[in-house]
């Protein structure tokens, strides 16, 4: 029963998921990005002729091939969790997670199986033009699995095109267009895609730059950090401009998580853009959560109202507008979803117990209510509200939002600076003569993943406490076994996939040392 | 046109070829991609991870029933 769950083993599961997620995506997004710089580089031998291309090609294919090989599967172990410490979440969204995880399983194996082997058997062995289609459909293919995970992922943070099933226990997927063009699955997918690019344009550069650094390979390293660096200037202007969008997206399905991410605690007509601040505790509490003043703030007035409602003066609701409600500006209070939540929860209860007594006729018309849309806009809509006490329960951790949030941020414009900086002393071919960039490109290239990481738990973390928002709570989610079973996988996976990161960076390390002669 | 079984022919020869001129890296990497595997599927799936559901519930309408259960308890 839920109010037995082990709040200990609530944070384990939800611990280890954190750290199977992390390493998972550690060698994500440069599979994702590298395998569209070298369709490009490709691109380029085949069109031109010139031998140098095929070698920097090949080069940069070894380092794709090394983090493929040992990525790949790395995120089976999440869906290993979702049966074994998540069965009440993944009973409840099965058949929605279903079709989407079936048609990346598909797309995945039948890339993995074809086109990334004819990439590395089929250099002279099929024509170039053919093997150049498979460069292009694996990096398309990659993306596009990628695309896959992420409708699932944005299903839970905004859940659409379903429908509850009470007999099953289960949403039932009855809009497959809604789910696939869910307004987060499209801005997350680009968001995502495109911070891949910018990484791997970085670990491109930062490599290349190495290689300058010690005075070898200087045709290709110079070439590659052309190629990446426009790549990455491109991407990574995609990437502010997707961050935008998808900001504007969260303001409107996740107003705490948004609001988190500005630690912005009173509504405001003219809201302004917090750039940098540091949090300090206020004094004030909204029930067991903290109020945090920010201290050194520099902020832009009024943008951040223009940038939410793409007006100026609009309005830009707080966490104490959410939690408490604001009546004049259409905010209902979480007090009052908490009530809707509980009437839907009983409606689901009468379900259960007219089943339990074979009351088909009480069946039948409670289960009418599941497809009634008023129902499901003002009542089911707020259901996972029902498991909470408080309405301060709902709030997330603001520092962290708050702080990943900008980092982040911080870092996504200063890879704009790096890639500029990378075209324009390629262009003034000067790039040998600033050694200091050559050292900052190279140590930019944990900031990259750091960076990267650093979005997931922006969006991981804000969405807190929610795993379907609005509908599951996290620990509703859990399954009933041991805390004690979680910590020790929850270590297993620790160790298996440090030796894996370990294996990874040595042997990509040995053949970066040994470059494109071999 | 080329026989369905000359076309497979090929295609084993593609992949054999490929495996066996194989370098340094691709050798260890794909010992490292059977050590997971292995680890993954045979270890951790079959003796942590059993699907809690299907483990403990015979039939999906016994799952349904226990999930609606934990859904409709008491907070």
């Amino acid at each position: 029963m839920i109010e037995n769950i082990d709040l200990s083993l609530v944070n384990w599961s939800r611990g280890q998921f954190a750290l199977t997620a992390i390493y998972h995506w550690l060698f994500v997004p440069l599979t994702l990005g590298l395998s569209f710089i070298l369709a490009f580089m490709e691109t380029i031998y085949v069109r031109t002729g010139d031998e140098t291309w095929k070698k920097i090609t090949k080069f940069w294919m070894t380092l794709f091939g090394i983090n493929f090989a040992i990525g790949v599967a790395t995120g089976i172990i999440l869906e290993f969790e979702f049966g074994t410490n998540w069965s009440n979440y993944s009973w409840f969204v099965g058949d929605i997670f279903g079709a989407p995880l079936a048609v990346e399983g598909i797309l995945a194996f039948f890339l993995e199986s074809t086109f990334v082997a004819v990439m590395f058997f089929g250099w002279n062995k099929v024509s170039k033009k053919f093997h150049l289609a498979s460069t292009w459909l694996v990096a398309i293919g990659a993306n596009l699995s990628a695309l896959w995970i992420l409708v699932a992922n944005a299903w839970m943070e905004n859940p659409v095109g379903m429908v509850f099933n009470p007999d099953t226990a289960r949403n039932e997927m009855n809009s497959f267009r809604e789910v696939v063009f869910n307004p987060v699955a499209v801005d997350k997918f680009f968001h995502t895609v495109t911070s891949g690019f910018v990484l791997a344009s970085v670990f491109v550069i930062g490599i290349s730059s190495w290689f300058l650094i010690r005075k070898r390979e200087e045709m290709l390293a110079r070439k590659s950090i052309f190629i990446a660096g426009i790549f990455g200037l491109v991407s990574a202007l995609a990437l502010a401009l997707t961050g935008d969008t998808s900001a504007r997206t969260i303001a409107k399905v996740q107003p705490v998580k948004f609001a988190a991410m500005e630690a912005l605690y009173e509504g405001s007509d003219d809201a302004g853009l917090t750039v940098i601040g540091a949090l300090t505790d206020s004094g004030e509490r909204i029930g067991e959560k903290k109020v945090h003043d920010i201290k050194m703030k520099i902020e832009i007035p009024g943008l951040l109202s223009v940038m939410t409602t793409g007006q100026q003066g609009g309005y830009v609701p707080g966490i104490k507008d959410l939690i408490n409600g604001n009546p004049e500006r259409g905010i209902i209070s979480v007090s009052e979803m908490m009530e809707r939540g509980r009437y839907a929860r009983q409606v689901l209860t009468d379900y259960k117990v007219a089943k339990e007594l074979g009351d088909t006729d009480s069946m039948a018309s409670l289960a009418a209510k599941f497809e009634d849309r008023d129902f499901n806009d003002n009542y089911f809509k707020y259901f996972g509200y029902s498991y909470f006490e408080h309405p301060w329960q709902v709030i997330p951790s603001v520092p962290v939002t708050f702080y990943a949030f900008r980092v982040m941020v911080g870092l996504g414009f200063f890879f704009i600076l790096l890639f500029v900086m990378a075209i324009w002393f390629h262009r003034r071919e000067t790039l040998e003569k600033n050694r200091w960039f050559l050292w900052l490109a190279l140590f930019s290239i944990p900031l990259a993943y750091l960076a990267s990481e650093l979005g997931w738990i922006v969006t991981e973390m804000g969405r807190q406490p929610w795993i379907i928002q609005n509908l599951m709570p996290v620990h509703v989610a859990v399954s009933n076994i041991s805390a004690g079973a979680v910590q020790t996988t929850f270590w297993l996976f620790a160790v298996l996939f440090t030796a894996l990161l370990i294996a990874e960076v040595s042997i990509m390390v040995r053949q970066i040392r040994i470059g494109p002669k071999h | 046109m080329m026989s369905a079984g000359k076309t497979f022919g090929n295609i084993f020869r593609f992949y054999y070829d490929g495996f066996r001129s194989m370098s340094w890296w691709g050798k260890r990497v794909w010992m490292i991609i059977l050590i997971k595997l292995f680890i993954m599927f045979l270890i951790l799936r079959l003796f942590f991870f059993p699907d809690f559901l299907k483990v403990n519930f015979g039939t999906d309408s016994e799952r349904g029933d226990y999930v609606l259960e934990q859904l409709t308890g008491n907070k």
